[in-house]
């Protein structure tokens, strides 16, 4: 089945996420598309699975337009995608996940089912155990599963998104297999990736996205080069190399393994400096988020020893973390940061003070000077869940308790109009020039190489890059993200 | 002045609520009755005059609305840290075993004035205990609250048949009508020609202004409510969510073991097998009535305790069954969520 997206625009409110986007797939062809982060290949698969649907564009199949709204009738149609976190059951059994969708009738025809499961991964040489539960499954059995049951509905235009983020490499290798397998089939695949490796291993053509449009298309052989440059753009010019400001070491991880997330952390040894700023770049969940919530008493590590200012802190919470003067902003504002329900008088009344009673005329002039300092739209009586994502962000800055040691960020521009991603590193930046230690992680490469001084790059939970920003390039650091030192 | 417009505007849109929440309940409760072919209006006369028909009936409610009131207090503790406390009843039962564990000491012993403020140290010992055990078992064991608390309330309700048909049966045969009457000198001093206790009148007016007062006023209320919004970002923001959950529940279990001394010693004066007329539970419709607030709650739970005492007439007078108060309740509170869930779409929608 050969599929055409005709310009395919998608808003999200004010966010442009897909700008005029058009991909022809060829029948029987294994298509990668690739990007960074946020270039829009996600929002425009889940347009393709019928999972969001579209502000405007054709889509074709077979040459006819089409229109859907809903993903069961995607698949209806033989599109299915393998979504980057399994849409599966956990506390159900493999078979029962198999079948999940697929019954017809009155009765759950369990043994035609079992004898299909089991045809379907012989063919593959997948190793299912229909009767385990899907809890107990790993990422990349999970993923087994859930292709085997979109081919036994028939898909013929099957999505993959990161499909190779969280499985081991034999898992990768396999799967590899039974894509080519089925691109023998006359079956159609769409690989999505931030991997570079991948999609030249694999695909037969590859588009490249970026920021909301069609950057590049290049059939095999590759050029790595190029690709680069069509996922990160031309590389402005870098920074002037400041001279090295170091102070005394504020943080000080030895050996750090810790679990979390996907890929967890492993072995790490990193010392930070006071005044200096750290970014911290890879894919998402390949192990920044868990050293930010280590550095942070947050996240407990199997083994190595964390110092702050040379205190040993392994085993202590992160309020003893507060203690020594370490703040961590987390990306998600409201599930995390702030609280729902509270004003931003209580949030501040929250901070500090000693004694029974708050003192509201206090915490209301503080509000309202907080307020006007941070520019946050918004009155003292405002809750957080009535401020735009900006003023959030505003606000959680406007929380940072006074001198700060070490400030730890997890993506403190996501979602951030350019205006506000400016004024956010202003504020920033005056901490590190006072001697705070600043610490981020961020999905934008341009932004790493712009404001940090120094820059760990991750992958699969090990640092395989520690470079100062003025020693490196975006092209580099792509290499890196993808896994090529 | 766009904050005045704003509170005016919160002003009207409360009391629609409440008009279209009395409207609702009053239409289905004549409907109810309709069908089950009974007067409406006589019904409701009725009501009303065996409520607030003379000063006698009006301290009999007064003596409901004490425990209910206790009650309420202590779960706006609870649900102020986002806990269902189920347990109540069972902490209400904990407190008045306590408290009567201590009296029967205080038979023996001299001054009853001061074994009765021991009665009450006792009762709301006993039901703060409780309710922590509830608390702990939630946060070292992972047992939801609501499971916790129902369980402490099957094991708080055997253990009083146990001690009434046990060690602290009558001398000569155990009934349920409970242990033996306490000496006079062991009573809630009450006014006599009301039968209303003053003191409990007091110490309730106390307890639920000092639950307001530390729920608006103090460090420890901000932390509670804020946990109860947000436990992740609130430890974030430094407070401990565990610390708080035992303190909450300590408080809530406090409350509640007040109103079990008060039906000990103001109400039964002994320990029965009912000795918490269910007013823990009907707490929880209170306060769900009154949207977790403490503000009006006591003005709820004073009409629920008419209702329940009015509702005593209809036997009598209309062969009626008296369960109807209990369904008019129910009704209130239902309306009452359908009116808040509602309120809470328009927002989203607004916004």
């Amino acid at each position: 089945m050969g599929i055409i997206l005709r310009d395919i625009h998608k808003r999200y409110g004010m966010v442009h996420a897909n700008k005029g986007i058009t991909i022809e797939i060829a029948e029987g062809s294994i298509h990668g598309i690739l990007g960074e982060n946020g270039a829009g290949k996600s929002t425009l698969m889940k347009i393709l699975a019928g999972y969001v649907r579209k502000t405007s564009g054709t889509i074709f199949i077979n040459n006819k337009p089409v229109e859907y709204r809903e993903p069961s009738e995607a698949t209806r149609l033989g599109i299915g995608m393998l979504y980057q976190d399994p849409l599966d059951f956990p506390p159900l059994s493999t078979l029962e996940n198999f079948m999940m969708g697929r019954c017809s009738g009155l009765f759950a025809k369990e043994a035609m089912h079992r004898r299909q499961l089991q045809e379907l991964a012989d063919a593959f040489n997948f190793q299912l155990d229909p009767n385990r539960p899907v809890r107990d499954l790993t990422v990349g059995e999970r993923q087994q599963l859930e292709l085997l049951r979109l081919l036994a509905l028939g898909v013929e235009v099957l999505i993959l998104d990161e499909p190779t983020t969280g499985i081991t490499s034999r898992q990768r290798h396999l799967l590899f297999e039974a894509l080519r397998k089925l691109a023998d089939q006359k079956k159609s695949i769409l690989f999505v990736s931030h991997k570079l490796e991948d999609v030249e291993l694999l695909c037969d053509k590859v588009t490249v996205l970026r920021e909301g449009r069609v950057s590049g298309e290049m059939d095999r052989p590759y050029e790595t080069g190029t690709l680069l440059q069509w996922m990160f753009g031309v590389p402005p010019a870098p920074p002037p190399c400041p001279e090295g400001r170091k102070g005394k070491i504020s943080l000080a991880l030895e050996n750090v393994s810790a679990p979390g997330g996907r890929a967890g952390l492993r072995e790490c040894t990193a010392r930070i400096h006071e005044g200096e700023v750290v970014g911290l770049a890879g894919l998402a969940g390949s192990g920044q988020d868990v050293f930010l919530r280590v550095a942070a008493g947050l996240n407990k590590p199997r083994e190595g020893s964390i110092h702050i200012g040379g205190h040993d802190m392994v085993g202590r919470d992160y309020h003893a973390f507060k203690a020594k003067g370490v703040t961590f902003l987390p990306t998600a504002r409201l599930e995390e940061g702030l609280i729902p329900g509270l004003t931003i008088t209580e949030h501040l009344a929250l901070q500090h003070g000693q004694g029974i009673q708050v003192l509201w005329n206090e915490a209301v002039r503080e509000a309202t000077e907080r307020i006007g300092r941070f520019r946050i739209v918004g009155r003292p009586s405002s809750t957080p869940e009535s401020l735009s994502g900006g003023n959030q962000q505003r606000l959680l800055l406007a929380l940072i308790p006074e001198n700060p040691t070490i400030l730890l960020l997890e993506n403190p521009t996501r979602g951030l109009d350019m205006e506000s991603v400016r004024w956010v590193w202003q504020q920033l930046i005056s901490y590190a020039v006072k001697g705070t230690s600043i610490i981020f992680s961020s999905a934008e490469l341009d932004e790493i190489v712009q404001v940090a001084d120094r820059v760990l790059v991750f992958f699969n939970g090990v640092v395989v890059k520690d470079v100062r920003a003025c020693d490196t390039n975006l092209s580099d650091l792509g290499q890196a993200i993808a896994g090529k030192v | 002045m766009e904050w005045v417009a704003g509170k005016k505007e919160n002003m009207k849109r409360t009391l629609l609520e409440i008009g279209v929440i009395l409207g609702g309940v009053f239409a289905i409760t004549t409907l109810i009755l309709v069908v089950a072919g009974a007067p409406p209006m006589q019904a409701f006369y009725h009501l009303i005059a065996g409520s607030i028909g003379s000063w006698l009936k009006v301290a009999q409610v007064l003596m409901g609305w004490i425990p209910l009131c206790l009650c309420a207090c202590g779960l706006v503790y609870s649900f102020r840290i986002g806990l269902w406390n189920i347990g109540v009843e069972g902490q209400v039962v904990a407190g008045a075993v306590a408290a009567t564990f201590v009296l029967r000491l205080g038979v023996e012993a001299g001054s009853p004035g001061v074994m009765l403020v021991l009665a009450f140290f006792g009762g709301l010992l006993g039901g703060s205990l409780w309710a922590i055990i509830a608390g702990f078992l939630k946060i070292k064991g992972g047992v939801n609250e609501i499971f916790g608390g129902l369980g402490m309330n099957f094991v708080a309700q055997g253990i009083t048949l146990w001690l009434i048909f046990g060690p602290w049966k009558r001398p000569g045969v155990a009934s349920m009508s409970g242990t033996e009457l306490f000496p006079t000198n062991l009573w809630l001093p009450s006014i006599a020609s009301l039968r209303l206790s003053p003191t409990g009148l007091g110490l309730t007016i106390a307890v639920l202004l000092v639950t307001a007062w530390v729920l608006s006023r103090t460090r420890l209320g901000l932390a509670l409510k804020g946990i109860g919004n947000n436990p992740r970002a609130a430890y974030l923001h430094g407070l401990k969510p565990n610390r708080y959950i035992i303190i909450a529940m300590g408080l809530a279990g406090g409350c509640a073991g007040l109103a079990g001394t008060f039906q000990v010693t103001g109400v039964y004066h002994r320990l029965i097998p009912a000795i918490s007329s269910n007013y823990g539970y009907l707490a929880l419709l209170v306060v769900m009535l009154a949207n977790y607030r403490i503000g009006i709650a006591p003005a709820i739970a004073f009409f629920f305790v008419c209702l329940n005492v009015g509702g005593i007439q209809l036997p009598m007078m209309l062969q009626l069954d008296s369960s109807l108060s209990g369904i008019i309740q129910g009704i209130c509170v239902l309306t009452a969520l359908l009116v808040y869930s509602w309120r809470r779409k328009r927002t989203i929608t607004e916004e």
